[in-house]
């Protein structure tokens, strides 16, 4: 059958193809409405080539990702394939081209064993094949014995741990025999172990010639094995070069950490003798089999503002959820002294904890306003507009804004209004989720303005979870490190650049 | 093959024997509720082939059962066509007909296909109340010929019919193509990045499922010897074969056979309650549908499977 060529044998390009071999890419553009996603980037993967593309989540990085496959269309610039050039085609013409894609969250067939699921990845692309032929079934074992899943091989992915289901989506990766792997986030949900023999296996696509792309939130769990660094911000180029020289480069720190650091603990808040308001023991959560948070436990006391610090997937949302009621969890959260498992999230969030997340969930067709009194459902017409006239004063320019429908909003106005709208809740305890994300630095500081104003005038406890050091640490009483699922420091403010700053990206 | 070594296929063939030997001692009454059920049954089976593999929800599946219905009707009144002739010129006029209404919507993502099927059957249904002049109108039309008028004859038709598409639409199921379809089903963006192209498969999905609903439809004028709006295009009939379908177990292709057979002699069974009937029925189809989401077939595959 001539769409089953010998796995593994040597992909170096045929030499009649003109161009640059691998995958080159230049000028992609891609624009999402009045937001444009993707600004100029391009990059070469030579054959034989690991690039990391790095980037914290929305600088579009997985855009770039779709662009290359074909599944976004890109508005201008050009990918091309061994010096073909094949942006814009349809997805699956990429695909049959040689470019592979290795999704984070796959979905398997689930009534199919391991080795149908492998066999979908090498059929030709026709509805006349009613039958298998053996020389698919030959292909496949041989696949699953290099991805090593040959134990696994008649059982149902459902039954599969974790890491063999990774495992099976990389082989229909390469089933084909692609010049050209994209893979993202590889390591996501990976014990340590794993992680090894995962890299490996990426390894060894490297000696057998392809150009592999892995795509990830920081350079960290991609250094080890690629062999240069790509870094991307809200769309555009940062930096690139080896692992290393990419994570020293001064922009690329400011990026993830944010400028210089600032502290401003109160002593106030320093009472340490009270008992504490929240109170998360030991609290695991598991999506399925990948595990994203690993016994963990933090306390926070009345009007205290705690950060949790982490980089993007270090399991920041699963805890916030978790506390929210949306995610199952073991282990205890405490709220004012009675536990929260087993309430609904709706009976959570009446009971003063309001979780502003990191999407703003925000009615995109409701004015600025109706969007305010929506949160204010329950409050009197008296309270709501007295709540909303304190609102205006802390984000001023939402008062300007109010007729305005909120997803014609800049990224920034839309935050300030997800933090108002949760405010109007009146919550004791307010949750926000990487408010930061993706916005430009003036803006950060009008957020941080109003958060400061927040601390010294209510009561209100804060919990912030933040990627952004510079921007998490002035407003904290209390820091805790969160990554790959687990506490892994917790301190103040101060002391954090001594003990963690230089490790953290 | 495993095929052989699968106690569902000694099952099936089991259930086929006993079927086949009906008329000795099933009712004549009997016999022809279940003639009705077999013919349902392939309406079902075919509308799982969409929905359950590749993933098209088509709330209509009597627009293309009633093209291939009043294809093979109005050409045998008209011209007095043979049955197997018109029967044939009836499943393909359901594929074309149905490629014209359907393939705009398979090309986009999102709920379009749907709609247009649903539509389609309101559409379908004015057409033949507006040209009643050559479509019988309301009241329906007559054929010059039917299958047979003995009952176990036309039970053995239907019985036959039935076990062939079953084995042909099982088949196909299994085969490659199923595998590509059930993928698309799944997730149309990833079996794109695998290669296949998403919209050519779904059209050929979509045109088997034609075929069989033409054919069936086609059947079950000449098993009648009428076509009318009321049997073969209405609302309350998708209704009855999406239930059908899901019941008996969606993505099992020989579930539907089951849940054929189940709502069509609930129904007579139940007839006795009168103006209720209806109604329990439909709640024991929606109860079985909360509680066993995967229909019957599907909840015993998947015990076996956990």
């Amino acid at each position: 059958m001539s769409q089953v060529r010998e796995i593994g044998a040597g992909t170096v390009p045929a030499p009649a193809e003109t161009g640059v071999a691998g995958l080159e890419t230049s000028g992609l553009v891609k624009r999402f409405g009045g937001l444009v996603a993707v600004k100029n980037i391009g990059f070469h993967i030579k054959p034989g080539e690991i690039l990391g593309l790095i980037g914290p989540n929305g600088s579009g990085k997985s855009t770039v990702m779709k662009l290359i496959m074909g599944i976004e269309k890109p508005n201008a610039g050009s990918v091309k394939l061994n010096g073909v050039e094949v942006a814009g085609w349809p997805t699956h013409r990429i695909a049959r081209a040689g470019i592979s894609l290795v999704f984070q969250h796959s979905r398997p067939l689930h009534r199919q064993t391991v080795l149908e699921n492998i066999k979908l990845a090498l059929l030709p692309d026709s509805f006349l094949s009613l039958t298998h032929t053996r020389a698919v079934d030959e292909a496949a074992r041989a696949i699953a014995a290099r991805c090593e899943l040959d134990h696994v091989l008649d059982r149902l992915p459902a039954g599969l741990p974790f890491a063999d289901l990774r495992r099976m989506e990389l082989a229909k990766a390469i089933a084909r025999d692609p010049k050209v792997v994209l893979v993202d986030e590889p390591f996501a949900g990976l014990t340590a172990p794993e992680v090894r023999s995962f890299s490996a296996l990426i390894e060894g696509f490297r000696e057998a010639g392809l150009a592999v792309l892995l795509v990830d939130h920081n350079v960290k769990s991609v250094a080890a094995m690629v062999d240069r660094v790509f870094a991307m911000y809200l769309g555009e180029y940062v930096a690139d070069g080896l692992p290393d020289e990419v994570m020293r480069n001064e922009t690329v720190r400011r990026v993830y950490l944010g400028g210089a650091i600032e502290v401003a603990a109160r002593p106030a808040a320093a009472a340490k003798d009270e008992a504490p308001v929240l109170d998360i023991k030991d609290v695991s959560v598991f999506y399925g089999k990948a595990q994203a948070l690993d016994n963990v436990s933090i306390t926070m006391r009345a009007g205290e503002f705690v950060s949790v610090v982490g980089l993007n997937g270090a399991g920041k949302t699963t805890l916030f959820n978790a506390i929210s009621g949306l995610v199952p969890y073991s282990g205890t959260i405490e709220w004012q002294g009675g536990k929260l498992a087993g309430k609904s999230a709706g009976a959570i969030a009446r009971s003063g904890i309001v979780q502003c997340p990191e999407s703003r969930e925000l009615f995109g067709t409701m004015s600025v306003r109706e969007n305010l009194d929506l949160g204010g459902q329950h409050l009197t017409v008296e309270e709501s507009t007295k709540q909303i006239e304190w609102l205006f004063d802390l984000f001023p320019i939402l008062r300007s804004r109010q007729a305005q429908a909120s997803r014609t909003l800049s990224g920034g106005e839309q935050q300030m209004l997800a933090i108002a709208r949760a405010l109007m809740m009146r919550p004791k305890l307010l949750i926000l989720d990487e408010p930061t994300l993706g916005l430009a630095p003036v803006i950060l500081e009008q957020i941080s303005k109003a958060l400061e104003l927040l601390r010294n005038t209510t009561p209100i406890t804060v919990l912030l979870g933040e990627q952004n050091v510079t921007f998490a640490l002035p407003h904290a009483d209390r820091v805790y490190v969160l990554e790959h699922a687990r506490i892994i420091w917790e301190g103040d403010p101060g002391r954090f650049e001594r003990e963690v700053g230089a490790s953290y990206l | 093959m495993t095929l052989f070594k699968r106690p569902g296929f000694w099952i099936s063939v089991l259930f086929a024997i006993v079927a086949a030997v009906g008329p000795w001692w099933i009712s004549a009454y009997f016999l022809g509720v279940l003639t009705v059920a077999y013919y349902f049954g392939v309406f079902a089976m075919s509308w799982d082939l969409l929905f359950g593999y590749a993933g098209e929800v088509n709330f209509g599946p009597t627009a293309l059962i009633g093209l291939g219905a009043y294809g093979a009707a109005m050409l045998n009144f008209f011209y007095g066509v043979s049955i197997p002739v018109c029967i044939i010129f009836g499943a393909v006029v359901a594929v074309v007909g149905g490629l014209l209404l359907a393939v705009p919507a398979l090309r986009l993502t999102g709920p379009y296909f749907g709609v247009v099927t649903l539509v389609a059957v309101l559409l379908l249904q004015n057409v033949i109340v507006i040209f009643a002049k050559y479509t019988g109108g309301e009241i329906g039309m007559t054929t010059q010929s039917v299958l047979s008028i003995n009952t176990a004859v036309n039970y053995e038709y239907a019985l036959g019919f039935l076990v062939i598409c079953t084995i042909i639409l099982y088949g196909l199921s299994r085969s490659p193509l199923g595998l590509i379809l059930q993928s698309i089903g799944q997730d149309a963006t990833e079996a794109s990045a695998l290669g296949f192209n998403v919209t050519k498969h779904k059209i050929a999905a979509f045109c088997v499922s034609a075929l069989f609903s033409g054919l069936a439809g086609g059947m079950m004028v000449f098993y009648m010897g009428t076509a009318s709006v009321g049997t073969v295009i209405s609302i309350s009939i998708d209704v009855q074969v999406i239930i059908m379908a899901v019941l008996g177990g969606r993505r099992t292709i020989v579930g539907s056979v089951l849940g054929a057979v189940f709502i069509i002699m609930a129904n007579e069974l139940l007839r006795p309650l009168g103006q209720l009937n209806t109604f329990v029925v439909s709640g024991i189809a929606l109860a079985v549908i909360l509680f066993f989401p995967d229909g019957f077939l599907g909840a015993i595959l998947h015990r076996r499977s956990a």
